[in-house]
């Protein structure tokens, strides 16, 4: 049975292999000089006063794609939900106080505000320099998980109202569509980029809709990332399977 | 010689997406299949820079260079690549969680033991 799944995979991985090669000795030379898609979206980019032209082609140039790549976002979120939620046959209990050495927690509680106000930039200069809303959620969902590493998980939970996250990303997400509908009111097309004066090249507020579009995803991807961490961590440290625990009691 | 070059980011996704299909068929643990999928994912972000990149250029961020002054490789690819990151991401979070849920249910995270459906 093996070998037989073996000698597939060995023949379908050497037809794939062929393919492949045979697909990348067709496709434009490397570092080639015509792109004529990025030269476009680089002059649409200038046009409306945005530095990085990256965040025009997401949440200016394809806002509308950037709306569906959130909804996936908050469907899994929700799907890890309720994938890891208790069940009736388990038990919560709270965890043990934890010994953490000092280095360890004096560096993590150093560098928690440090990190958390990094990701705060990174999002808010998301239509200015590299980042944005995904790098910057990200960040500031995982520094305050230096909380975990630093002290323990209990402290962790006192500074994280998992509520309050679950709103904040369903919040973040709805801003995004009604920032997409104010466009619609206001005549235009919806997440069209024509709502706001474009303003001042590379200064926080240029840009139009972009910058808010950004904070909504920064918001929603920090909530989603934090909650999304928080079931995780739930399953690790303080759910248990009843049946295990019984003997021991 | 010059020929490789032109190539060569392209053959480098192709191995690394081929190494993960593999990682994935052979797979004894359901965590580690989870893993070879990230592999699998990571080709496409070589793939999409590789074919968004221009001989020379910088990043397409224009508020430290003058517009015009350089090249600058394709930022739609790049776009692209950060739309694959976030779907890439997603996607092991939720096969994680099935993964637990398989691990408490079956109490098994071979996929070789996972032999029938069991409600």
């Amino acid at each position: 049975m093996n070998r037989l799944r073996l000698w597939l995979l060995a023949v379908g991985g050497t037809g794939l292999a062929a393919l492949l090669v045979a697909a990348c000795l067709d496709l434009p030379r490397f570092g080639g000089r015509s792109h004529p898609y990025g030269d476009r979206a680089v002059h649409a980019s200038l046009r409306r006063h945005i530095a990085n032209t990256i965040a025009s082609v997401n949440f200016d140039q394809r806002a509308y794609d950037t709306l569906g790549e959130m909804s996936i976002l908050f469907a899994a979120v929700l799907g890890c939900v309720v994938l890891l939620r208790q069940t009736r046959d388990e038990h919560r209990a709270p965890p043990e106080p934890a010994e953490v050495a000092r280095p360890v927690r004096r560096y993590a509680l150093l560098v928690l505000p440090v990190a958390l106000v990094t990701g705060l930039y990174v999002i808010a200069h998301g239509q200015l320099s590299p980042g944005g809303g995904f790098q910057g959620g990200v960040v500031a969902a995982t520094a305050l998980h230096l909380l975990y590493l630093g002290a323990d998980y209990g402290a962790l939970e006192r500074v994280r109202p998992l509520g309050v996250y679950e709103t904040t990303d369903a919040l973040a997400v709805s801003s995004y569509v009604v920032l997409g509908l104010a466009g619609l009111l206001a005549g235009t097309a919806f997440l069209a980029n024509t709502l706001l004066p474009y303003g001042t090249f590379n200064t926080l507020s240029s840009g139009g809709t972009v910058p808010l579009l950004n904070a909504a995803v920064g918001m929603e991807v920090a909530g989603a990332a934090t909650v999304l961490l928080a079931h995780f961590l739930d399953q690790a440290v303080e759910i248990e399977d009843a049946t295990e625990e019984e003997p021991g009691k | 010689m010059s020929h490789a070059m032109d190539v060569l980011p392209y053959l480098v996704a192709a191995y690394v997406f081929l190494t993960g299909c593999y990682g994935l068929a052979t797979s004894r643990h359901l965590i580690h299949a989870v893993g070879c999928l990230a592999v699998c994912q990571s080709a496409t972000y070589i793939l999409l820079l590789a074919v968004g990149y221009r001989a020379g250029g910088t990043a397409p961020v224009f508020s430290d260079i003058e517009p015009g002054s350089r090249p600058v490789v394709d930022p739609v690819v790049q776009a692209l690549t950060l739309t694959d990151i976030v779907v890439g991401a997603t996607v092991t979070a939720l096969l994680l969680a099935l993964v637990l849920q398989i691990a408490k249910r079956h109490g098994t995270v071979d996929p070789d033991e996972l032999r029938e459906l069991r409600g």
